[in-house]
């Protein structure tokens, strides 16, 4: 019995009750800690990409020379781009700890149900104490 | 493509309200999904107010008191009312869960009842089940051997082998592990899901099966099993306490060791 089987009955199905909705799903559902933890590590995934272009554009301003580096530096005064800075920065560390859970996770450890939110917890602790650590450093 | 909003015909809408009797002391309200195949009409969700004095202990309790007592035109599944047959799984307050085996105590306020999550609804609290159970049979759920059986026994299993089905067998495919998967409800037509990925390792952790081989070689496939992500809703959610990320996890490995 291979695939046909499914996509044959599943066809059928589907055909017969065009009508049926479909029910509720993040509309409702309660997502736990690792699930929220999972979808950010998506979106941060995403705009760590987009940031990078920005890193782009700080790198080719520092090599422009003195003009294009003042207005660079101006730029990373403002308030809300330096918000932004640290924003990128906590975004990186929570994605290089949730990957590091990944890795764990694809040893065969730390799923025990129990543990779920400690480990979570501590994979956001982390990031925050990295973020802090680079603060102080830079 | 994922949606991540409704589909027209599924927005919900308000339902009616039906009032605890005057004299009741101990009211909680049960918010309930809706949907009648007949009418034409949209979702909804209508509310009931029950006297708590006059009712069973469980969300199972207070559905059938709804049923029998107010409204017999509430359609959900039901059986065991002890947690053994999965029929009665919906979601509650946002978790998946076994109204049978779920306390109304269990939340402070108001109970919020849908039917398990994009799931195509046949009537109220009821979904259609056909393409899960056609996943389930999918994967061969029954031994398979290449030996002959032994003349005068079964086939035996040391006790250490027997033990490596535990957390496996309890499963009652209630599906409210696959149906909690966000993964599932986007790519359910190719990705096999929680419940049905923890019955696959299932047999290859049975020490009897000997087609251990051909079951890797089924799952071996980007959409089948490497769809799971490790949300953990499934672990979060099991009413039955079992892990099938930890499955996953445990087949996953089985790919890259027999590489």
């Amino acid at each position: 019995m291979g695939w046909g089987f499914l996509t044959y009955t599943t066809g059928n199905f589907m055909a017969a009750n065009s009508n049926r909705p479909t029910s509720p799903h993040l509309q409702i559902y309660q997502l736990p800690l690792t699930g929220m933890i999972s979808i950010s590590h998506r979106i941060t995934g995403v705009m760590l990409s987009v940031g990078l272009l920005f890193v782009v554009y700080i790198l080719s301003a520092v090599s422009g020379g003195t003009s294009s580096y003042g207005q660079m530096q101006a730029m990373l005064g403002n308030w809300l781009v330096t918000l932004m800075y640290w924003g990128f920065v906590y975004a990186l560390f929570f994605h290089l700890c949730h990957g590091v859970r990944h890795l764990f996770w694809d040893a065969g450890h730390s799923f025990d149900k129990e543990t779920l939110d400690y480990y979570a917890k501590i994979e956001l602790g982390a990031a925050l104490a990295l973020t802090f650590i680079a603060l102080i450093f830079i | 493509m994922a949606e991540f909003t409704l589909p027209k015909n599924s927005v919900l809408t308000e339902g009616k309200t039906f009032k605890a009797p005057a004299d009741a002391k101990n009211i909680r309200r049960f918010e309930v999904y809706r949907w009648d195949p007949d009418s034409g009409e949209n979702p909804r969700v209508d509310s009931y107010e029950l006297d708590m004095d006059d009712c069973g202990p469980m969300v199972l309790d207070a559905i059938l008191k709804i049923k029998n007592d107010i409204d017999s035109t509430l359609t959900f599944r039901r059986s065991c009312r002890e947690g053994v047959c999965g029929s009665c799984a919906m979601n509650v307050n946002g978790k998946n869960t076994l109204a049978c085996t779920k306390a109304i105590d269990s939340y402070p306020d108001t109970i919020k009842i849908y039917p398990l999550p994009h799931m195509s609804v046949v009537k109220d609290l009821v979904p259609d089940m056909t393409h899960f159970y056609a996943q389930y049979a999918s994967i061969k759920p029954w031994i398979a051997t290449q030996t002959p059986a032994p003349a005068d026994t079964e086939r035996l299993q040391s006790k250490e082998d027997r033990a490596k089905l535990d957390g496996l067998y309890e499963c009652v495919l209630c599906a409210c592990c696959s149906t909690s998967c966000p993964s599932y409800w986007w790519n359910s037509e190719r990705y096999l899901g929680p419940a049905v990925l923890l019955q696959a390792y299932r047999w290859l952790a049975d020490s009897r099966d000997e087609n251990t081989g051909a079951r890797l070689d089924e799952l071996e496939d980007p959409f089948k099993l490497y769809r799971c992500h490790t949300i953990m809703n499934c672990t979060d959610t099991c009413p039955k306490g079992l892990n099938p990320a930890k499955a996953i996890a445990e087949t996953k490995k089985l790919l890259v060791k027999r590489q």
